[in-house]
């Protein structure tokens, strides 16, 4: 390929200088801008957020007021408050539970696959050890299996395990992030340079001291990308948990919620499209959050992984 | 899910373990303490279940004589079975359709935020990437409501238009209806991953090829479509799979439009439904790895088009 920039190089120069960064090196042949690609792009945008405008919008109505008024704008009594806290309370305030569950899920699960991955790929990318090609060729033969082929042996396994309907059930695979083990394989084979770590051998420092010492401040911004990654996988499951967990004291957010929307659905259930709504706000919000305050270090992360040819 | 298959995907172009710059002599073992702890969970969460799949698949349970071996026969079953190839062809016309449009936009609006004409490119670039934090499910949620006939959007839409309007939610519908909401969830994703290739390509090259004469659509072209072609391929074979196991969307939408999404929708649903409503393991362990082996295939020739396009 043609491109001659390292990753590093794109992700250094992303992180350092933002987004802007092409119309401030450009300087003065800068660009006029394009009406019509701006229009074009609004379009697109608009769809992006209109769904969530009408989560936003309708997450203010009470239950009649979801079926009575028009659903893109606010109507009715302004119910927002009063919807939270009957979310809060219904059937005992499980919900509160839901969200403490996806919380330790999110925890241990993405925070345990970032370290093993952060670990792995390092190790692949500054080791030579013997078995190194086999780790190679099982890690990418297994991912090339569809995740949900394997997920109905894996509950039969766990089951066996007495594994299942306990949070191990799905913390321990969401432990496992092959495409963090290759992003920090990739950003580890740039970001930190073998003379380094030659140097510290010499000076007597042992192999994980200089892990912790020197190459995981190196491998930082990797890091928060394969985290955040892992993040929103964790906190958005919903097959793995669903097939896992049989309590509903065990649920995380996106399994419960759907379990408040089937109750629509099954003979002698009560509506309560206005939990499920105000619910799927609630569990957006700091996903959100979280996602716009750290998506910088992820963009610069995925182009260390994309450019790599 | 689909995240699983990046590594597949972008591997024969990534790094390759013979190519390392050696380190020390000292510690041959050295490196198995940083790869050791990743590969037992790993072997726990995707080795044993995979090796595990295949020997169910080979199993039968029956009624007199508990589990008895069965050699292919699970196989042969899940080849002739009709309602299983349906929700292979629904999500094959799914991808055919689904794949494209979403990459195309992708691509679209990856060039647009690289191109410097774009007035307030971060914000379109945030916006348009944020559905990606929203969970299926939440997602399925909206865009069901919206769909619905009983409140929300198209409800109003059709007693404006008199009936007219059609009802996403109808079986002429409802697989152009999913696709919107998987299209929407990962249009902004994939337009990343574009956008961080093209951020990738020198600067002087467009500079030079301009100096040259070139317009924008040559630059685009001749400098910046190659420039994408690992990108495109990594986009096109995450796409592919995660059509291929479809599974949150229309499995939460079944509680929405119950008559048009029936359980063995997609294969996915299927094969889900074999063991969690009929206990039927041993033959949903075999539609797995029947489904796995062709997503493998369909994705392997995702790549090879891929590459044999550079050649």
């Amino acid at each position: 390929m043609s491109v001659t920039q390292t990753p590093v190089d794109a992700a250094v120069t992303d992180a350092g200088r933002g987004p802007d960064r092409l119309t401030r090196r450009r300087g003065s042949t800068r660009k006029r801008h394009s009406v019509i690609l701006n229009v074009l792009m609004t379009a697109m945008l608009v769809y992006a957020l209109l769904p969530l405008f009408w989560l936003v919008v309708n997450s203010t109505k009470t239950e009649g007021a979801l079926f009575s008024t028009f659903g893109l704008w606010f109507g009715g009594k302004f119910a927002l408050f009063s919807n939270i806290h009957q979310v809060f309370t219904y059937d005992n305030g499980i919900f509160a539970r839901w969200l403490g569950n996806t919380l330790l899920y999110v925890v241990a699960g993405a925070g345990g696959a970032t370290v093993l991955a952060t670990l792995a790929g390092y190790g692949m990318a500054k080791y030579d050890f013997p078995g190194k090609r086999a780790v190679f060729a099982i890690v990418l033969g297994a991912v090339a299996v569809p995740g949900t082929a394997i997920a109905v042996p894996t509950f039969l396994l766990f089951s066996d395990l007495h594994l299942t309907n306990t949070p191990w059930a799905v913390i321990l695979p969401s432990m496992v992030s092959p495409l963090g083990f290759y992003l920090i394989w990739v950003y580890a084979s740039e970001a930190v340079p073998t003379e380094i770590l030659e140097a510290a051998r010499i000076d007597g420092a042992g192999e994980f001291r200089t892990f912790f010492v020197i190459s995981s401040r190196l491998l930082a911004p990797g890091m928060v990308t394969v985290l955040l990654f892992t993040v929103v996988a964790t906190w958005n499951n919903y097959f793995l948990p669903l097939i896992m967990l049989s309590t509903p004291n065990w649920y995380p957010l996106t399994v419960g919620l759907n379990d408040w929307n089937m109750q629509a659905t099954t003979a002698g259930g009560q509506a309560v499209y206005n939990l499920v709504i105000t619910g799927s706000l609630l569990t957006v919000i700091p996903i959100m959050a979280a996602f716009l305050y750290l998506q910088r270090y992820w963009r610069s992360g995925l182009a260390a992984g994309s450019v790599k040819a | 899910m689909s995240a699983n298959s990046l590594g597949a995907a972008v591997s024969p172009v990534g790094p390759r373990p013979g190519r390392q710059r050696r380190p020390a002599k000292r510690g041959r073992w050295a490196g198995w303490g940083f790869v050791g702890p990743f590969m037992v969970v790993f072997a726990f969460a995707l080795i044993v279940p995979i090796g595990y799949a295949i020997y169910l698949s080979l199993f039968r349970q029956q009624l007199i004589g508990g589990n008895a071996f069965v050699g292919l026969s699970n196989y042969k079953t899940a080849l002739n079975d009709p309602q299983f190839w349906a929700a292979v062809r629904r999500m094959l016309l799914f991808l055919v359709v689904q794949v494209p449009v979403m990459i195309v936009l992708a691509l679209l609006a990856a060039l647009a935020l690289d191109s410097a004409r774009l007035r307030w490119a971060p914000l379109y670039r945030l916006s348009i990437f944020l559905p990606y934090a929203v969970p299926a499910v939440v997602a399925s949620f909206m865009w069901g409501f919206i769909y619905g006939t009983q409140f929300g959007l198209v409800a109003r839409l059709r007693t404006f238009f008199g009936g007219h309007f059609p009802d996403p939610l109808s079986s002429n519908w409802v697989l152009a209806s999913i696709g919107n909401v998987v299209t929407w969830e990962y249009a902004g994703y994939n337009m990343l991953i574009l956008y961080s290739a093209l951020q990738a390509v020198p600067r002087d090259l467009y500079e030079a090829a301009e100096i040259d004469g070139a317009g924008q659509f040559s630059i685009i072209r001749w400098i910046k479509l190659p420039a994408l072609r690992v990108a495109l391929v990594v986009s096109l074979i995450f796409s592919v799979i995660g059509s291929l196991q479809l599974f949150n969307e229309p499995a939460i939408l079944h509680y929405i439009a119950p008559d048009t999404i029936p359980m063995n929708f997609t294969p996915n649903m299927y094969a889900y439904n074999l063991s969690f409503a009929g206990q039927e393991y041993n033959y949903s362990a075999a539609i797995a790895i029947v489904m796995g082996i062709l997503t493998m295939i369909i994705a392997a020739a995702v790549q090879w088009y891929g590459r044999r396009r550079a050649a």
